[in-house]
């Protein structure tokens, strides 16, 4: 303990030196003037006056230095002294201090987790990437499109050579492969197409073997090298330290592994673990679409820059607009109206940020309420606590304590309870981490949304800490030190429910519980709403006796003919199987992330000038993929097994697309052209969903996989469960190729509802914080209504002795709690038509106003606040006139 | 005649200080003064000992400080008894009584037997 306190005293002495040295010196200075000047008056001369003066004070240094010792020992002591005491007050009122504690961890825990998202998810989403504050997204921009378009190769170069501003440019396209899990399951794994100075930029440096060299990122095809991710290099690889050197297939191209990435490092992009590295050479190879690198009109590149150090975003951006404003005019038809934005890594277009951000914000919001809740209740506590101990602290101030350090004791009180809940609240952060991961529903890559725990966090926790200290703490500790010494000795009884002095501070603080505790009910009502709307809205196409999974052939290096035969055979056999009605191949399933093919299109009749045709999205989808997948024809035909390569091309469009470009006459028999190839339209397909749910009805068509790309999703319509379609399938593909695996197999049902993650997460969080603010509100209101009740005993008792009866008390009791829970719901009411606009994007079909979620709440909160009412009721109706008039 | 500093047991100087304080805050010069004051000019308390006998109090918890100011309208230190300051003042002084009428017996009796 003395080395404790001697240690403590060293780093106090440190910190508290100057000031201490300071308040000795102007005391001398004063004491040594005041002596010159008594001098003087006796007539000695000023200067003499001024030395015999300082004479007296002898050795001013050791003096200084003695006085400094027991001026810091005292600091202590009285540091000491209060924590000390704190510590035996809390310990004294276990109940309430296990109470506060709680309610605070709750809080500050909830805080501390959803910062620590942000942090790891937002801010610094890249693990291992050096100084991500500089880095930037390069995003294209062109009028009409709400988010950031790719850009092409030749341009990129183009900025790269103008930009005086930007340290680097780095190019990435996110792809993915699939690699074979054993004998019975293949995996997508993502990865993705790069600049060669990927690495060296972000500061990544390769574990084993090397990163890109500048030249690897130029010719068609040139440099089949990968660098491979930590992950795929231990469990596919098992860690293999002899890898580099050794080649792997990928997407069918032999690829030399010339590195592996450390570990922790998952690539640029939010959700995902990334575990491969191709140069941008090998763009071909991984993105369907042909090669692109001499191609200005074919945008396929989502970027980084990293700015010089001291360059500003503004900067930079004046400059790139330039650069894009040249390109524009040196590319007129290309480039028309195209720009460049350079964007903070959380606006990203190219990842799911927009799902995050907004799901990330909400849940902010939702924290910093209950945090608020909870310091509401942790005041009211304390509050009254403080009354009780009114008596103590008015005798303390009546014997001259000083004001000041009553406060701070107060605060030291309350300032233990909030470091032990910060460090309660950090350790339920550090256990939720991987929390918000898990909120989404599982997928085939591994998914990857981790918090990050970092010293910002820690530091940003701290100050919330110290924030809801002086929130709950301040307002009881100044009121109790301004305790009218008269007043509060005479003895204080006799009040009436709910008009006791202080009684308007516990009631405000219960009423922006209710009302903040109302706020998040209604948000939580609403996304359970448009939660379970979205689930009833049809896709267009079944979700019923639909499965879906993937038979990667380009992978797997089939060239296309053996990928027909191979196709044509596990068809057949499939289709062979009872209980399956058909299947077929498609190039996509909606609501992936990849997208679409889409081509600007041609249409007799249509004027258009060149560079400004319509881009439309298309599916290549084989014969039957209609009926399979569900989706009504309207008129014509689909395509069959006749329409293959030696066959006239053909298309079917959508309602939407005919609507739009034939203007009520039937396409039927009508020409499109496509990439200049022309296609007589067979049919007009029912709308349906492409992308997502959320979507407005938009024009698409589809072309036989035969005539054009050929797909590696494969759909079976199927009264068949899941697995018990797993075994059969991944028989018949080994008895085709015993190399070969299918990927994950899952209904269709389950692909749709992936897609609703962002609402189910949001859903989720605000339930689980709704209740959790309904509960500490519910415990706030209890306390008061309790206190309010045990301080009017003698009312009551007075009450029933002149002839009340228990209900008539009751009624009283319930009156005014309902009174409190009213004006909460008025203040929420209004707080909530204000906020619930605000979650635009996770509303789907509810109007931020619907009085469904809005009646709710207020019956939840009803409900709960008579549940926490009651209790104190029935307590006063159970009160003894008699002893309550001979009390006190 | 002035006594010297070292002539002042310890324990004197903080029950004169004590004293001093009893019925006012005064800051460090005033209580030197008033020391001097009061004893005719017998006692002269030396700053070198006054603060740090100041300090070792106020550590104690015998007394407490303030910046305020001055009559000259100067900012200045006012010292001020605590709770403790004044029992213990009460507990000294009482025993300070008791040795000086011991010592007054003793002397007189000396006188008599001389």
């Amino acid at each position: 303990m003395t080395a404790l306190k001697s240690a403590w005293s060293r780093v106090i002495g440190l910190l508290r030196r100057r000031a201490i040295d300071e308040d000795i010196d102007r005391e001398f200075e004063f004491h040594v003037d005041m002596l010159a000047e008594e001098y003087e008056s006796s007539g000695m001369p000023h200067r003499e006056a001024r030395n015999a003066a300082q004479r007296r004070f002898g050795n001013v240094t050791q003096l200084k230095e003695r006085g400094r010792d027991l001026k810091i020992s005292r600091v202590l002591d009285e540091l000491c002294q209060d924590v000390k005491y704190g510590i035996r007050t809390l310990l004294h009122n276990p109940g309430f201090s296990i109470l506060a504690i709680l309610c605070l961890t709750v809080g500050i825990g909830a805080n501390a987790a959803v910062y620590s998202w942000i942090e790891g998810i937002l801010l610094r989403p890249y693990p291992l990437v050096a100084n991500q504050d500089q880095v930037l997204v390069l995003s294209g921009t062109v009028p009409g499109a709400p988010k950031g378009t790719e850009i092409s190769w030749p341009d990129f170069q183009d900025f790269r050579k103008n930009c005086t501003l930007i340290d680097a440019f780095i190019a990435e396209k996110i792809v993915g492969t699939t690699l074979s899990v054993g004998r019975d399951r293949a995996d997508r794994i993502p990865g993705s197409v790069v600049s060669a100075n990927y690495f060296d930029v972000m500061g990544i440096h390769p574990i084993l073997g090397r990163g890109f060299e500048p030249e690897e990122e130029s010719g068609r095809n040139a440099h089949p090298v990968v660098v491979i991710g930590y992950q795929l290099w231990k469990e596919r690889f098992r860690g293999d330290p002899a890898i580099v050197g050794k080649t792997q297939r990928l997407n069918g191209v032999p690829h030399t592994i010339i590195g592996v990435a450390p570990e922790g490092f998952h690539g640029t992009f939010v959700g995902y673990s990334f575990q491969f590295w191709v140069p941008a050479s090998m763009q071909e190879t991984f993105d369907p679409g042909g090669y692109k690198l001499e191609d200005r009109s074919a945008r396929w590149i989502e970027g980084f820059v990293r700015l010089k150090p001291g360059v500003s975003r503004t900067q930079a951006q004046t400059e790139i607009s330039g650069v894009a404003r040249r390109l524009e005019a040196d590319y007129p038809t290309i480039n028309r109206a195209r720009g460049i934005e350079l964007l903070p890594l959380w606006k990203s277009p190219f990842n799911a940020m927009d799902v995050l951000g907004p799901t990330l914000g909400v849940a902010l919001v939702v924290v910093i309420a209950v945090l608020l809740i909870a310091c509401a209740n942790v005041g009211n506590l304390l509050l009254l606590k403080s009354f009780a101990r009114k008596r103590e602290i008015t005798i303390r101030l009546a014997v001259g304590a000083g004001r000041v350090r009553l406060l701070k004791q107060l605060l030291t009180e309350g300032l233990i309870l909030s470091t032990i809940a910060t460090a309660g609240g950090l350790l339920l952060a550090y256990w939720g981490r991987n929390a918000f991961g898990l909120l989404f529903p599982p997928r085939n890559v591994v998914l990857r949304l981790p918090a990050e725990l970092d010293w910002r966090v820690v530091a940003l926790s701290a100050g919330v800490c110290l924030v809801s200290t002086l929130l709950f703490g301040l307002a009881p500790a100044i009121l109790s030190s301004k305790v009218d010494l008269v007043d509060a000795l005479k003895s204080e009884s006799g009040s009436v429910v709910g008009g006791t002095g202080k009684a308007w501070i516990r009631s405000g603080l219960v009423l922006i519980q209710i009302s903040l505790s109302f706020v998040l009910l209604v948000g939580a009502g609403l996304v359970v709403l448009s939660l379970i709307r979205m689930k009833n809205t049809s896709p267009g196409f079944s979700t019923e006796n639909v499965l879906v999974t993937s038979v990667d052939t380009i992978a797997a290096g089939y060239d296309q003919q053996r990928a027909k035969t191979f196709q044509d055979e596990l068809l057949r056999r499939l289709e062979s199987i009872s209980g399956v009605e058909s299947a077929v191949f498609a190039r996509k399933i909606p609501f992936t992330y990849s997208p679409f093919s889409s081509a600007p299109i041609a249409i007799d009749g249509i004027e258009t000038r060149p560079g400004e045709e319509p881009r439309i999205d298309y599916n290549e989808v084989g014969p039957g993929y209609l009926a399979t997948i569900g989706i009504p024809l309207l008129s014509g035909r689909e395509f069959t097994r006749e329409d293959n390569e030696r066959s006239d091309l053909v298309a079917v469009v959508n309602e939407t697309m005919a609507a739009e470009y034939w203007k009520g006459d039937s396409p039927l028999g009508r020409r499109l052209r496509v990439k200049g190839r022309s296609m007589r339209v067979v049919g007009v397909a029912k709308n349906s969903k492409y992308d997502n749910l959320l979507e407005a009805p938009k024009p698409f068509f589809f072309v036989p996989a035969r005539q054009s790309t050929l797909g590696q999703s494969l759909n079976i319509r199927t009264s068949l469960r899941p697995e018990a379609l797993a075994a059969a399938l991944v028989r018949e593909i080994h008895a085709l190729d015993p190399d070969l695996a299918p990927g994950e197999i899952v209904t269709m049902r389950e692909y749709v509802d992936r897609m609703a993650s962002a609402q189910t997460v949001a859903v989720m969080v605000l339930s689980v914080f709704g209740g959790v603010a309904l509960l500490l509100c519910a415990v706030g209101l209890y306390g008061v209504m309790s206190y309010a009740v045990s301080q009017s005993k003698r009312e009551m008792g007075l009450r029933m002795a002149l002839g009340a009866n228990g209900s008539d008390v009751l009624r009283l009791v319930l009156l005014h709690g309902f009174t409190l829970m009213a004006g909460g719901v008025v203040l929420g009411l209004f707080a909530s038509l204000g906020l619930t606009p605000l979650m635009g994007y996770l509303l789907y079909r509810v109007s931020p106003r619907d009085p469904v979620p809005f009646g709710t709440a207020f019956l939840v909160m009803a409900i709960a606040s008579f549940t926490a009412c009651s209790l104190p009721a029935l307590r006063a109706m159970r009160t003894d006139p008699v002893q309550a008039l001979r009390s006190d | 005649m002035p006594m010297k500093e070292s002539e002042l047991l310890q324990g004197t100087l903080d029950l004169l200080i004590l004293k001093t304080l009893a019925g006012a805050t005064l800051h460090g010069y005033r209580i030197a003064q008033k020391i001097k004051d009061l004893s005719d000019d017998v006692l002269r308390v030396e700053e070198g000992s006054l603060y740090p006998a100041l300090y070792r109090m106020e550590q104690k918890g015998l007394i407490e400080s303030e910046w305020g100011v001055s009559d000259n309208n100067r900012q200045a230190r006012f010292y001020r008894l605590t709770r403790r300051g004044r029992r213990e003042m009460q507990v000294e002084a009482a025993s300070w009584d008791r040795l000086s009428a011991a010592v007054s017996r003793v002397l007189r009796a000396a006188e008599q037997k001389g």
